[in-house]
């Protein structure tokens, strides 16, 4: 694979999928020591936002220890060349989240919906372009769908004025042909001007596989995460991209060393579990389900005596999509035979 | 034989046409007119049905009144022209039942505030919130009437193919919608509202989960009497409104998850999200025009 020569945009996402894993209790000090090294390593882009987005704080999701607004205001004015994004899923949060995240500082709004229903985005991305933001439509799940289904649903997000498309594989299912075909088809259908984004889950250990097969496809922003902090086993650990990056000739603008200081020193200390490819989130990936289901299922196994594992597998075969945490406690319920 | 009062549906889609063939079933309401804007399969079927009709809006409507005068007009279009459909139907006399998301009139969760509605006077319009409110806001209301709900927070998860463009286009205001009817109606003080649209083949019946944080120690034997009376409430006209899993109670949170399946009259029975609208409408007609009857 050649890639060198390519200029990479790596976008963090510790602050924001890592919320899952930390059952969204990072402290303020916590994210703020965590962004400033990141934004010292050189790292472009940081997503600060509860782990469902904007508007997730919930008994369904689990309320944070701060407020998205808290978090945002805390670290936007420590950033020294760093943006700040946030995330936003239409269904949970609204554009006055959107307002909200503007007046903190985010200059990058990304809009999540399920792969499938990108026209609930329309009023989010319209508004966010208008108020000049750089607006990026997120197709959630995109495993689910075939590349032309997505193609179609990417089409729609750049209607709206989304200027950068991803692919999410949410439940780190993909494997990199599946990666290949999908970016593949967007770089060449959608306008020369709209980029495409890759955002991995490490569940089958092809975060680093996946991303690099999206960048040869045409993707120039890649989502990682320092020390891999996100939900299921971690989104594609950033350190390690950015080294491969470096290795393969492509540019990130990264200080890969310090990158890797922000990992060991600052992200690891943090974690409450190891953040790893253990069975559960192996099962993630293997069957598709969504990450962020891991450590729910993990809680309705302990309450249900059954294995989270076959909990994950059950919601992965009944097609479920993200945010659908309540109906863990159900699946629970009923493979224990109540 | 009990006098019958007559009915208008404006709007001849999908919801329209659901909510013509439950107002047949009637005993008290009988649907009159179909108003639309052009001819279409809609208008067609309310025809065949041996409904009035007209393609002329609810001009049309004004136009022809003293041919067949109606007690109530059932608005099945959009927020945009409901005002207009209001304030012409109003002024003959007629009561408006919204399905739109105008809410120019009350809130009305039937089984929940349409007593309290009657009691403050005639009422002219009201306004049926969002199909996941009409889910979701009877839970919260039993147990608000019990005890002070400090928060409530519902998640409602709908089959892609029951969302209309209009929901889509605008999704936004059923979130503010519902949560604002969550504390209006619901009696809850701070209201959240949550929708997940799945597109699974076959399409999912609708669920919604409620959780409640009570001010105090929930009163569980209080609350789950309250609950199941409130289901009975609401299963008068939504049959297929069942109880899947609790009330749980863990400290203060009272969860409720429920599945709604409608009648499949036109909508699919997946689509209990939007029978549940219809079914609504139609339900605080009956009860408005039981309590002219006897008064």
């Amino acid at each position: 694979m050649n890639i060198q020569g390519k200029h990479v945009t790596l976008h963090d996402m510790c602050l924001r999928d890592g919320m899952h894993p930390k059952q969204h209790q990072i402290s303020i000090d916590q994210m703020v020591d965590i962004a400033t090294a990141l934004d010292q390593a050189g790292v472009p882009l940081i997503e600060v936002t509860h782990g469902d987005g904007l508007g997730g704080a919930s008994v369904n999701y689990g309320f944070p220890a701060h407020s998205d607004e808290e978090y945002l205001r805390a670290v936007t004015k420590e950033m020294k060349q760093a943006k700040i994004s946030a995330l936003l899923l239409p269904g949970i949060g609204t554009v006055d989240h959107l307002h909200m995240a503007l007046d903190c500082g985010v200059t990058t709004m990304r809009v999540a919906t399920h792969c499938t229903e990108a026209n609930v985005s329309r009023q989010h991305i319209q508004r966010s372009r208008e108020l000049g933001l750089d607006t990026v439509g997120f197709l959630m799940m995109a495993h689910m769908i075939s590349p032309e289904e997505l193609l179609e649903q990417a089409l729609l997000m750049e209607s709206y004025g989304a200027n950068c498309i991803y692919c999410t594989d949410s439940a780190g299912y993909m494997l990199p042909d599946d990666v290949t075909v999908r970016v593949e088809l967007l770089r060449e259908k959608l306008q020369p001007s709209t980029e495409i984004g890759f955002h991995g889950h490490h569940n089958m250990a092809m975060g680093v596989a996946n991303s690099l097969a999206a960048i040869a496809a045409g993707a120039v922003r890649i989502d990682g995460s320092a020390a891999g902090l996100g939900a299921g086993a971690g989104n594609t650990p950033l350190e390690v991209m950015a080294a491969v990056l470096d290795r393969m000739g492509a540019h990130t603008g990264v200080d890969i060393f310090k990158l890797m200081d922000v990992a060991e020193d600052h992200v690891l200390p943090i974690l409450d579990e190891p953040v790893r490819v253990g069975r559960d989130a192996l099962v993630l990936g293997y069957a598709g389900a969504y990450s962020s289901f891991l450590l729910f299922a993990k809680r309705a196994a302990a309450k249900y005596g059954v294995g989270s594992h076959q909990i994950l597998l059950e919601m992965a075969k009944r097609r479920t999509v993200g945010g659908q945490e309540d109906l863990i406690e159900d699946v629970a319920r009923q493979l224990a035979g109540q | 034989m009990t006098k019958k009062f007559k009915a208008a549906i404006i709007g001849p889609g999908n919801i329209g046409t659901d909510l013509l063939m439950k107002a047949m079933r009637s005993d008290i309401i009988e649907p009159v007119w179909m108003v639309g804007i052009v001819d279409s399969p809609g208008i067609q079927r309310a025809e065949k049905m041996g409904i009035k009709t007209t393609t002329e809006g609810v001009d049309g409507l004004v136009a022809r009144f003293d041919e067949c005068p109606v007690d109530f007009a059932f608005d099945a279009t959009s927020a945009y022209v409901h005002r207009d459909n209001a304030e012409k139907l109003n002024a003959l006399g007629v009561t408006m039942i919204d399905l739109t998301p105008a809410a120019i009139g009350p809130y009305c969760i039937p089984p929940v505030n349409l007593n309290q509605l009657m009691a403050k006077g005639k009422v002219d319009n009201v306004n049926m919130v969002t199909c996941g409110g009409q889910a979701t806001i009877p839970m919260v209301a039993a147990v608000s009437r019990v005890q002070s709900v400090d928060y409530a927070e519902i998640v409602a998860t709908v089959a892609s193919e029951s969302v209309g463009m209009g929901t889509r286009d605008n999704i936004d205001e059923f979130t503010r919608t519902t949560s604002g009817a969550i504390e209006q109606v619901g009696g809850a003080k701070k209201g959240k509202a949550i929708i997940i649209i799945n597109p699974a083949k076959p399409p999912l019946i609708m669920r919604d989960t409620i959780h409640c944080l009570t001010a105090d120690e929930p009163d569980k034997d209080a609350i789950t009497e309250s609950i199941e009376a409130m289901i009975k409430d609401v299963q008068r006209y939504v049959p297929g409104y069942r109880l899947v899993n609790g009330p749980i109670f863990d400290g203060k949170r009272v969860t409720v998850s429920m599945e709604v399946e409608g009648l499949g009259d036109f909508l699919p029975n997946y689509a209990g999200n939007l029978d549940i609208m219809t079914a609504a409408g139609l339900r605080t007609a009956e009860m408005l025009a039981e309590t002219w009857l006897s008064q």
